[in-house]
């Protein structure tokens, strides 16, 4: 009990005296999983929509492997990424393991299909009428593709924010690809493990607390564009 | 409506600009060739050494190092194909056959401590007063007495098995016997948890101490001596490998004010020095 207690005023300190390294670690925690959130936003969103609005061979195929894709476990991408981005690895001329770049990559690698599959389910589930009806008055497929993702933006939002979710609040990968460095590439998560490694419990529970109300804000943002744009 | 398209070009802003600041920053790092990547076991990192010598170095020779905290066995995993330019590990025995292959240039030693058994309070295997590690691990076997192993070819795991091959027991797929797979901070909380005993090195365990509860059994048998070694990598088999860098960091590691500070850590805390500076000496000399 006591540890608890310990370390929601060791959450306190932290957040109230602006602790320089937990700031620091805050903010990056922020940019990079936010930088993976808005690259797994804009491939997601769009080949999920792609993938909704046409018909080719071995469709059923595609959308099992994202709904599988789904589930990807970030410790598997993790070591993928890491092998590949090794120095004598096949993308090791790009020299970014063990940078924040390498973070975003993974997780971005991760959050890219958890966007896709639900967009792809949102776009799927607007009223088969609607193309037509926009089509014939007298949109060109562009418009057309724009105006069903306004319309389905309520799910699209949610999409983002299970994206965001994901990896705001993911660790396997990130201690991998990135190792954990302080002041480069440690994370809210990563620091957290360490932390408990070195057994400040009350530090790791801090840094916890603030990964929660991190996220808490993020949502509370998202879901608020959300609910005011309701469709009347 | 107007909300939505303002994030999106919110977000698109905000994409580019981190990108390219993200872009910019890795760039002006590794442009100047001035990148260490240290591979080290995580006993340097869980009790704090390496967050009082990284900074030191940093701002001594301009080097930015990236250090990876895994075990003694990854670490030297990664050496062996080229993935770090300085290892920092404590397997000696490892370390050797690792020389041997000329995967290293140069191996020196830097410090030592001693690795401790501990376990809960109440002894259920009677290790108290016990001198030899081989005699310890022989009395928790036959007591049937819960040990947790790291269990990850770390030096600590590999000492471990040394011992039991000493006392001529295998303890792999017993009951009593667990591994954890963690580091040795984590594994040391798993062992106050279950109450179990586990083989430790001292400067994690008087980091980890006032969360613990569980004490020191055995202690000062000359097999528990832990030492500890710098190691560059050959750049010859790896020709990414920083040579110079790796040169740089070992030359730290040894010299004089870094032996000074090593001496020292911990001392304030703890009450006794978490590591022993042993540059320059011999290996067999060590723990006489």
């Amino acid at each position: 009990m006591d540890i608890i207690i310990e370390g929601i005023k060791q959450a306190f300190i932290l957040i109230f005296t602006l602790d320089p390294e937990v700031m620091g670690i805050t903010w990056l925690s922020l940019k990079i999983s936010g930088t993976a959130t808005i690259i797994s936003m804009v491939l997601g969103v769009s080949t999920g929509t792609a993938v909704a609005l046409t018909r080719f061979p071995g469709r059923r195929i595609v959308i099992s492997l994202i709904n599988t894709g789904m589930g990807l476990p970030p410790v598997v991408v993790g070591l993928f990424v890491t092998v590949f981005l090794w120095r004598n690895g096949p993308l090791g001329f790009l020299e970014i393991l063990y940078t924040p770049a390498s973070i975003i990559l993974a997780q971005a690698v991760i959050a890219t299909p958890i966007v896709m599959g639900i967009s792809l389910a949102a776009m799927q589930n607007l009223p088969p009428g609607l193309r037509l009806q926009i089509l014939a008055l007298g949109a060109t497929r562009i418009q057309m593709v724009w105006m069903l993702i306004k319309e389905a933006r309520l799910p699209l939002l949610s999409a983002i924010m299970a994206g965001f979710g994901g990896v705001i609040s993911e660790v396997g990968a990130s201690i991998m690809v990135g190792g954990n460095i302080k002041g480069y590439t440690r994370v809210l998560t990563t620091a957290t493990v360490m932390e408990t490694g070195k057994g400040n419990f009350d530090i790791a529970m801090a840094l916890g607390i603030i990964l929660l109300v991190l996220a808490f804000i993020i949502n509370s943002i998202l879901t608020y564009v959300q609910q005011r744009e309701r469709p009347r | 409506m107007k909300l939505f398209r303002k994030c999106i070009a919110c977000a698109a802003v905000l994409l580019s600009a981190t990108l390219f600041f993200e872009m910019s920053s890795v760039k002006t790092v590794q442009a100047q060739q001035k990148i260490i990547i240290l591979a080290t076991t995580t006993s340097t990192q869980d009790s704090g050494l390496l967050d009082v010598l990284i900074p030191v170095f940093e701002k001594k020779t301009g080097y930015f190092v990236k250090t990876i905290a895994v075990g003694s066995g990854q670490a030297m995993a990664m050496g062996r194909k080229g993935e770090a330019d300085v290892l920092l590990v404590h397997s000696p025995d490892a370390e050797k056959k690792f020389m041997a292959e000329s995967l290293g240039i140069s191996r020196r030693l830097v410090m030592h401590n001693d690795f401790i058994i501990i376990g809960p309070g109440n002894d259920p295997a009677g290790l108290k007063g016990v001198k030899s590690s081989a005699e310890a691990f022989k009395r928790i076997a036959a007591s049937g007495s819960l040990f947790m192993s790291r269990g990850d070819n770390s030096g600590t795991h590999s000492k471990e098995k040394a011992i039991w091959k000493s006392a001529g027991i295998n303890p792999e797929g017993r009951k009593w016997y667990q591994q954890t797979g963690l580091g040795m901070g984590q594994t040391l909380n798993v062992s106050a948890e279950k109450k179990a005993y586990t083989l430790a090195d001292r400067g994690t365990y008087l980091a980890l101490k006032k969360s613990l509860g569980l004490g020191i059994l055995v202690e000062g048998d000359a097999d528990l001596l832990n030492i500890y070694s710098v190691i560059e990598i050959n750049p010859g088999k790896w020709p990414k490998v920083n040579a110079q860098g790796a040169k740089s960091f070992a030359d730290f590691m040894v010299s004089t004010e870094v032996q000074g500070i090593i001496g020292k850590f911990g001392v304030e805390k703890y009450g006794s020095p978490l590591f022993f500076p042993d540059a320059g000496k011999k290996e067999e000399s060590l723990g006489r």
